[in-house]
């Protein structure tokens, strides 16, 4: 037996036979399919929906609340950033109007403005003036440059043009990150000159350095063309190319989404640093920040799946209690209803049995007629009486031996069959059988019976002793309904090419109006008073079921009583010998 | 002594037509007849001592039958005899015909004569 037979119900291979029509109710695999499936489907789905829309609530939750988190380290450190170029460049606007140009020209002054800036601000390497013409006039600073001219170059150009530049990052000659700062001042009276002075560019990564996010987080600045101008901790150095996109020039700060070489999906946070080259930028990978969702995700699944698997469990274990139960209650109550049948049958036969003595006595009483003839013959003196009349007796007992036999055969062929098997059955010998227990009765109430089948009904497959069964509870009642001298006539018609109808019609007493709508009902009896349980008719139409078949029943009162049989000739019901119970 | 003329009537041929016979190897003149209205038909023109009637008959039960001989030849005596042996058919049959005139088939030969012989003496 393997694994899954040894869980298997009872249930599950069990075919009703005794349902007739209405055998989908006793399906019980159906009912069972039917538990699971509306059991599980209402405890189920709330239980989905609600996790896919917790699901969706929190990741879209955690990504924005990233998005946000980006956004806002960026423009905190946008506004540093600007406001650390600003100072720089205020500074230098104060100094370049406070100091004329004949002021920085002085010897000594440009370089204790430098000592002065390096002191207060940090971060300044040099400091140099520059004529309107572009050319170098006084510089103070680590290098021995003198007499540059710049005027050619973009930066003085953007100088004369806007007021102030601010450079890229460039190694220049210094060989160390530089930008460069220059500011014009426009006199009141005589030629514009402009200060300009170089700043470390590692001043605004030890700016930054502190701000950068946690694990694998970058945050640094790149230009226009997209070369870094601090160091990333994972996209190069300073003045390399960065392998992400130059992100589209914005007023504010914005956040994207976008994927790098390596397929990693990375947040990028960035905004344009106003009045200068620079673009700051905060990527994130994304792995990394969805990492708490993802715990909470394998939280939530994990809490789904248990869910899902005791609420099956439960639905499972509870509908197969369930329909076991059922099933169980639907196999006594078939038992009970054979029992009953079978009792039926024994009472119909118990009816009869009176009428049976009676035929079996009359043969009995021929028997012992002629054995005493034959006895009265031998003991006469002179034996008168020939070979031949002796004979004669002999088969008259013979003969009335074996009108016994036929009867009690007869009986007994009759309350032995019980099990359910179908065969060809010719409707008249049914009908011919049944009427045999009843024919000396008939004879002496003057009762006539008319068997009328149409010639073309061919044996229907049925079974026997329920067909014997259904005509003798409907002769037993035609027969408690009819006076002497009545009729009781058996019409059988075929209506179509798998059924036949068969009558059974008297013209006896008839059922009242207000009962005709109970007689197949258990229990429902006229006759209490004279024996009658009131099973027999819904027995009868329950072994009409049986065999799928319908019943009905017309009346009128003082003209007699026309039950209806519509029988299949071939009934597609599934024969399973495990399952037809057998009373008695 | 006097011959005694029974009528016998029952459903069943075989078993008047011998136990008619019987009779008559008794000595008794008897004759048979299978139906109520041959019975009554038979009366007619015969006269008859005893009538022995089969309790069911077709179409007519024995007791009535009885009535309407009685009518044709009030002196008759009857012997009532049945198979059935049903209580209610017990009940009717000694009502109408006490006890000792009530057989049950199979009927023992000795005990019908003897009931024949007492009722005509």
């Amino acid at each position: 037996m393997s694994f899954l037979q040894r869980f298997k119900p009872e249930f599950w291979d069990y075919h009703d036979v005794a349902s007739g029509p209405y055998k989908h109710l006793f399906d019980f695999r159906r009912i069972w399919y039917l538990s699971v499936l509306l059991t599980a489907g209402v405890a189920l789905i709330p239980v989905f929906l609600l996790a896919a829309i917790d699901y969706q609530v929190t990741q879209k939750a955690i990504e924005s609340e990233n998005v946000l988190r980006t956004s806002r380290l960026v423009s905190n450190t946008r506004r540093t950033l600007s406001f650390l170029l600003l100072e720089r460049r205020y500074a230098l606007q104060f100094l370049v109007g406070d100091n004329s140009l004949e002021v920085l020209n002085r010897p000594g002054r440009l370089a204790e403005i430098l000592k002065n800036l390096q002191d207060s601000f940090g971060g300044f390497t040099d400091l140099e003036v520059v004529d309107a013409r572009g050319r170098q006039i006084t510089y103070s600073g680590p290098y021995d440059l003198t007499n540059f001219d710049y005027s050619r170059q973009k930066w003085f150009a953007e100088v004369v043009d806007r007021g102030s530049h601010t450079s890229d990052v460039f190694l220049g000659y210094r060989q160390s990150p530089h930008i460069v700062i220059a500011v014009k001042h426009q006199p009141p009276s005589g030629p514009f000159y402009v200060l300009r002075a170089t700043l470390e560019a590692d001043r605004f990564h030890r700016e930054l350095l502190p701000l950068a996010p946690g694990r694998g987080g970058d945050l640094f600045i790149v230009n226009a063309a997209g070369i870094l101008q601090t160091p990333s901790r994972r996209y190069g150095n300073t003045l390399e190319k960065v392998p992400l996109p130059v992100p589209e020039y914005a007023t504010t700060t914005r956040v994207l989404e976008t994927d790098n070489a390596d397929g990693e999906r990375l947040l990028i946070g960035y905004a344009y640093i106003a009045e200068s080259p620079f673009i700051l930028m905060a990527v994130k990978n994304k792995e990394d920040l969805m990492r708490p969702w993802y715990k909470a995700r394998r939280q939530l699944i994990t809490y789904l799946v248990i869910s899902i698997s005791a609420i099956l469990i439960v639905v499972l274990a509870v509908s197969t209690y369930l329909v076991s139960k059922i099933h169980t209650a639907d196999q006594t109550r078939v038992a009970a209803l054979h029992q009953v049948e079978y009792a039926n049958k024994m009472a119909s036969i118990g009816r009869l049995a009176a009428g049976v003595a009676h035929e079996i006595n009359n043969p009995l009483a021929i028997v012992n007629e002629k054995a005493g003839l034959i006895k009265d013959l031998l003991q006469q003196e002179n034996i008168v009486a020939t070979r031949s009349k002796l004979m004669a007796q002999a088969d008259s007992i013979l003969a009335s031996v074996k009108r016994c036999a036929t009867i009690i055969r007869r009986l007994l062929s009759f309350a032995r069959r019980t099990d359910a098997a179908f065969e060809p059955i010719e409707i008249r010998d049914i009908i011919e059988n049944v009427i045999g227990f009843l024919v000396k009765e008939a004879e002496h109430r003057g009762i006539s019976t008319i068997i009328d089948i149409a010639p073309d009904i061919p044996p229907l497959r049925s079974d026997r002793g329920k067909l014997e069964q259904i005509f003798l509870n409907l002769v037993n009642n035609a027969f408690a309904a009819l006076s002497d001298g009545g009729h009781l006539t058996f019409e059988g018609r075929k209506i179509s090419e798998d059924r036949v109808r068969i009558a059974v019609i008297d013209d006896g007493c008839g059922i009242p109006p207000e009962d005709i709508k109970q007689v197949f009902e258990p229990f429902f009896s006229t006759r209490t008073s004279q024996g009658g349980t009131g099973l027999g008719l819904s027995i009868t139409y329950g072994l009409v079921q049986e065999i799928g078949g319908t019943i009905g029943v017309e009346s009128r009162p003082g003209v007699g009583t026309r039950f209806t049989l519509t029988l299949p000739l071939n009934p597609d019901i599934r024969k399973n010998e495990n399952n037809s119970r057998v009373a008695g | 002594m006097k011959t005694i003329h029974v009528l016998l009537v029952d459903d069943e041929e075989d078993l008047v037509v011998t136990l008619a016979e019987r009779l008559e190897l008794r000595g008794f003149h008897s004759e048979w007849v299978t139906t109520c209205e041959a019975a009554l038909e038979m009366l007619k023109h015969k006269r008859f001592d005893v009538a022995v009637l089969d309790i069911k008959l077709p179409r007519m039960s024995g007791l009535a039958l009885k009535r309407k001989m009685e009518a044709l030849a009030p002196d008759m005596k009857f012997i009532f005899m049945t198979g059935h042996g049903s209580e209610k058919d017990f009940e009717e049959g000694t009502a109408e015909a006490g006890v000792p005139n009530y057989l049950l088939k199979p009927i023992d030969i000795k005990l019908l004569v003897n009931r024949i012989v007492e009722m005509v003496s």
